[in-house]
């Protein structure tokens, strides 16, 4: 190859979003801080609440946190599983349903009501009911009850120190792996 | 330690393990500071031999290595991805039996199970979880139990009946309905003789026996498999430190 040929580096293109999640995981993400910036010689963003894409284009990597609540998740997980080559449950949610799935022992009928109609200081309450707003599932689930996941991230949430080690792991081509202090279920 | 006569030697991993008459390969690869995870086991009790973590391949049969006694040139396999992706295998069973939802458990950073996984590299439960129904038990003044995240080690059980003279904890039921029950009429903790220096306290590998206002006491970070994985942690314990 003759030298003034620019060799021009393909950038991974990576999709996020957050599902049954408090964006705690995206936060984690944003601590990598200075490291952003190498980072982003990598990979470029498609669809992200980073970038406000709405769909997901074909990507190389998706991160998603969070688990599965409504109809809408299930769509939107399924939507990424299409069009990213490698699927990351990033974070307890994704990984076991996490906080959201504490709900999972009681009847979502109640859960409702109490929330809306009975509950301590409500006063002329109602259940949501616009069509435009997803269903709730009967319960709470995990990314990998519903589509093939690559990698698991495990952390509430993952420290960004972990996420650096994942992400740089995988780009460079090798399996993630978290070692004593990255790996933390909690 | 005799000077005069050797101690028998089996071999562990391509090592050396020596161990006195009697002693379960387990007990003696954790004397030698050779690790082994398990759950059931307790150096202060007859060993269980039911969470199979401890599986060892001896001679090239599997064995729990915490009820196998060990003999003068044994070859014992252990730390190997065959008997690691099996133990991992059995952590997960019980991450997807139970609600184990280590970011508001009191025992996140002192639990063996989450020690365990951590150690056998396990970032997820793989199976889809059962989220059993498992209510608390709040009723006693000073302790709380919580269900969700029992693995059925017996050692509460063992601890009450056995040290403590009490027999406040038993299982019940078979297979997947296997439970740990409060043994009282009422079936809660209330009605039982539990105190809170009991043994049965202090043996509970996950955060199922909790004292109450006593929670996050130590913060999260300062806590035992913090600084240091089990893999040292366990082998430290068994050199008295």
């Amino acid at each position: 190859m003759s030298p003034d040929v620019k060799e021009v580096k393909k950038k991974l293109r990576v999709a996020t979003t957050s599902l049954a999640g408090c964006f705690g995981c995206h936060m984690s993400l944003l601590d990598i801080d200075e490291r952003l910036v190498p980072l982003l010689d990598l990979i470029e963003l498609d669809s992200s609440p980073l970038t406000d894409i709405k769909h997901c284009g074909p990507c190389d990597l998706g991160l998603i946190e969070g688990g599965l609540c409504n109809a809408e998740n299930v769509h939107k997980l399924r939507e990424f599983r299409a069009h990213c080559k490698i699927l990351v449950a990033v974070g307890a949610c994704a990984i076991n349903g996490g906080l959201p799935a504490q709900r999972n022992h009681l009847d979502i009928r109640e859960c409702l009501q109490t929330v809306y109609l009975t509950g301590l200081g409500v006063e002329r309450g109602f259940i949501p009911n616009d069509p435009e707003l997803p269903l709730p599932l009967k319960q709470v689930h995990p990314l990998h009850d519903v589509v093939k996941i690559d990698y698991f991230l495990p952390g509430c949430p993952p420290s960004a120190d972990a996420i650096w080690q994942f992400l740089t792991d995988l780009i460079a081509g090798r399996t993630p792996k978290l070692g004593h202090g990255l790996i933390h279920y909690d | 330690m005799s000077t005069e006569k050797p101690r028998p030697t089996f071999q562990m991993d391509g090592h050396d393990v020596p161990f006195d008459e009697g002693q379960s390969i387990l007990a003696a690869a954790l004397a030698a500071g050779r690790y082994v995870p398990y759950l059931c086991y307790h150096p202060e009790f007859q060993p269980h031999g039911s969470c199979k973590v401890c599986t060892v391949k001896i001679n090239g049969r599997t064995h729990a290595s915490c009820t196998t006694p060990a003999h003068e040139g044994d070859v014992v396999e252990s730390n190997v991805d065959e008997l690691n992706d099996m133990r991992k295998g059995l952590v997960q069973f019980l991450f997807t039996e139970g609600n184990h939802f280590c970011p508001s458990c009191e025992a996140s950073g002192n639990c063996t199970l989450q020690a365990v996984g951590y150690d056998l590299g396990m970032t997820s439960a793989h199976y889809s979880p059962l989220f059993p129904d498992r209510p608390l038990d709040a009723s006693h003044p000073e302790v709380l139990l919580d269900f969700n995240r029992c693995i059925l080690c017996e050692l509460c059980v063992r601890a009450s009946a056995l040290v403590d003279k009490k027999s406040v904890f038993s299982l019940a039921g078979r297979g997947i309905q296997k439970h740990l029950v409060v043994n009282a009429e009422s079936g809660k903790l209330a009605d039982t003789e539990l105190s809170v220096d009991d043994k049965a306290m202090s043996v509970c590998p996950v955060g199922v026996i909790l004292r109450k206002r006593r929670g996050f006491q130590v913060p999260i970070g300062e806590r035992k498999y913090d600084e240091h994985p089990i893999r040292e942690v366990a082998v430290q314990k068994q050199k008295g430190e």
